[in-house]
């Protein structure tokens, strides 16, 4: 799926590499604050100093896990492209990062995808994936009873949106800046259709990987972090929750995660819908979007020859088709993103209802701004008491003492 | 590690292409690139022009031309995608050889292709011409990011260890008498795949502690700031300085 040169005509290349590099200068700050957040518990501030190497290793695993072949059947197989995995193991920030210098390297060192098209590459592939990829998954881990089995679904969900989220992404990429006048219905649908085989094998895979790595060490899964079971002492042959020092680590887990969560879950929810929506308003527009193709065709094909003609840079541009296209696509996009938006916070609220009738309700009482009386006294204030022995993974242990 | 630190692009000689400064040649391919995506199509002859231009870069680097046209076979798959193009796009028809094909299509296909190709030879040039560690310094000398230039040397500096490591596991599945042959084998495949995760990210943390023991704070020390000299920035820039005149001849002549 590397775009090559050429492909995409050079003001949109241009305009697609400028809004790669501000995501990816977004991820910069974020993928701290997702290490951060991973690190041992109250170690670091700042995770800047974990970053570079622990990303720089996800990155090498990355490059190398494209390359294990998925035998399909007699003689063909396929490959993980790594976006929603990354998103769901490291975080959506670092995956970003991950996924855009494996791009950067691969079309540096291996002319894999052009230099020109890096933008085009890097949105698509690194940022759409990973970003659509991880709001699915967190999504469905809030939605889903807790356990390990709902975090595979969700992880088989997320990849499986993923790869055809990206096609749909570029669609959208080549409808706006693509030099040949391909019809848009006949993209979408191959682009589409492709990869949502593409996207099963992915989410069959990654579902199976996240996993193997959930059976063996659930703390490193960024995003099934606050599914971990507080840590209980068996006393005089009678489990008890291990006082204030172990809770501190799963604390922080509960507590940031109602709070911050509220917000991601909101933009991400509306980001995966407005992506959704834009997928299928390209459904909606196909039929009439090709009727009026059909009627048109003659007059677009003169105004086609008197643009090359007139050696206009923008030749290859097809503004009339897009002007159509794009205003019914716009309008039923808006149309969609209202209703999944109303749709899914019924839903969402709906849940949280009836987590609130059940007792265990750490997501609803953390209101914004004001939290209620019981959910201060339930968590013993996280980040201020330094607990660095508590910290079940050992492996992390002598961070502190460096 | 066993490899070498070279990658399997590079090839080794001596050459004024070679002695280049890594930014250079960075910022000369990426605008030789540019420009010839934006030449109209019409004009074949402006890309005959271009490729003779790297031919003979290739030529002053000492690339011999089977090396380098055995890389270009990477676009291959592409290739399949340019042909299908005058069957689906739409526009004014023509017949040729009986098939009834969109002229708009062809000239798409020639686009796709010529430009596709350009850009691959150029990228195989400088992959082939320069160093991994040059090619890093060079993107921090063009003011890459730092966090994301580290991230970079740390991908390449440990891909071959964790790729062996696969090896390594792809072996002791094979010496078990495991032959992954269909679908039902992917579970196997995907814990290797998840202990192979595991494996790097507890590599990356034990890398980070004893980078933490050696007082790293989270940048790296610049020891050697490449620079370049005025001649040299010409030499770099003669490639691209052509091409945009070829360009501009392009869209004044079509």
């Amino acid at each position: 799926m590397h775009v090559p040169d050429g492909f995409i005509n050079a003001p949109v290349s241009a305009a697609a590499g400028a809004l790669a590099a501000g995501a990816i200068a977004v991820c910069l700050r974020g993928a701290r604050r997702e290490q951060a957040a991973l690190s041992p518990a109250g170690a670091v501030a700042d995770g800047g100093e974990r970053t570079a190497p622990l990303a720089g290793l996800v990155a090498a695993f990355i490059f190398a896990v494209q390359m294990l072949n998925f035998p399909v059947a007699a003689g063909t197989s396929g490959h993980l492209l790594g976006g929603a995995l990354a998103a769901i193991l490291v975080g959506p920030c670092t995956g970003v990062l991950c996924v855009a210098v494996v791009l950067l390297m691969q079309g540096l060192l291996f002319a894999d995808g052009g230099l020109t098209a890096l933008g085009v590459n890097v949105l698509v592939m690194a940022v759409v994936t990973t970003v659509v990829g991880y709001a699915v998954f967190r999504g469905l881990v809030k939605v889903l009873p807790r356990g390990r089995r709902s975090v595979t679904a969700a992880a088989f969900t997320a990849a499986l949106v993923s790869v055809p989220a990206a096609a749909a992404a570029f669609t959208l990429v080549y409808a706006v800046g693509g030099t040949t006048d391909v019809p848009l219905g006949k993209v979408a649908t191959a682009m589409i259709g492709v990869h949502v085989l593409i996207g099963v094998g992915e989410a069959a895979i990654t579902a199976l990987t996240v996993g193997a790595v959930i059976a063996v060490r659930p703390d490193l899964v960024y995003g099934a972090r606050g599914l971990t079971v507080p840590l209980k002492l068996r006393v005089g042959g009678e489990l008890v929750d291990a006082p204030a020092a172990p809770a501190t680590r799963a604390a922080p887990a509960a507590s940031a995660s109602p709070a911050r969560s509220h917000r991601t879950l909101w933009a991400a929810g509306l980001l995966a819908s407005l992506v959704l929506a834009g997928f299928v308003s390209f459904y909606a527009s196909t039929d009439p979007d090709g009727l009026e193709k059909v009627a048109a065709d003659k007059g677009f094909d003169k105004g086609e020859k008197e643009h090359a003609a007139a050696d206009s840079p923008l030749a290859d541009y097809g503004v009339g088709d897009i002007a159509d296209t794009r205003l019914s696509g716009g309008l039923a996009g808006v149309i969609g993103v209202g209703v999944t938006v109303v749709a899914g916070s019924a839903v969402f609220w709906a849940v949280r209802r009836r987590r609130t009738g059940g007792d265990d309700g750490p997501a609803s009482t953390a209101v914004e701004g004001t939290p209620t009386p019981r959910a201060v006294g339930a968590e013993p204030a996280p980040r201020a008491e330094p607990a660095p022995r508590a910290e079940p993974a050992p492996r992390t242990q002598p961070a502190e003492d460096a | 590690m066993g490899a070498g630190h070279a990658h399997r692009l590079y090839r080794h000689a001596r050459s004024p292409v070679h002695a280049l400064p890594p930014h250079t040649k960075l910022t000369a391919v990426l605008c030789f690139v540019l420009v010839v995506v934006s030449t109209p199509r019409e004009a074949v002859w402006a890309f005959a022009v271009y490729a003779l231009l790297l031919a003979s870069v290739a030529y002053a680097a000492r690339v011999p031309p089977a090396f380098w046209l055995k890389r270009l076979l990477i676009e291959v798959p592409f290739v399949a995608f340019a042909l299908l193009l005058p069957f689906v796009a739409q526009g004014e028809r023509t017949g040729v050889l009986g098939l009834s094909l969109s002229v708009e299509g062809l000239w798409g296909a020639w686009n796709v292709l010529a430009k596709g190709t350009l850009g691959v030879a150029a990228s195989v040039l400088l992959a082939a011409t320069t160093e991994l560690r040059d090619l890093l310094l060079g993107l921090q000398r063009l003011r890459l990011p730092p966090l994301l230039v580290q991230i970079a040397s740390f991908m390449v500096r440990y891909g071959d260890v964790v790729t062996d490591e696969m090896r390594r596991m792809r072996v002791a599945r094979e010496s078990r008498g495991f032959e992954a042959r269909g679908v039902r084998h992917w579970g196997v495949l995907a814990k290797s795949a998840g202990a192979l995760f595991i494996r790097s990210y507890e590599r990356g943390e034990r890398v980070h502690l004893a980078m933490v023991s050696r007082g790293y704070t989270g940048t790296m020390p610049v020891i050697d700031e490449v620079t370049a000299s005025r001649a040299q920035w010409t030499y770099a820039l003669a490639l691209p300085l052509t091409a945009l005149a070829v360009c501009l001849l392009g869209w004044t002549l079509t």
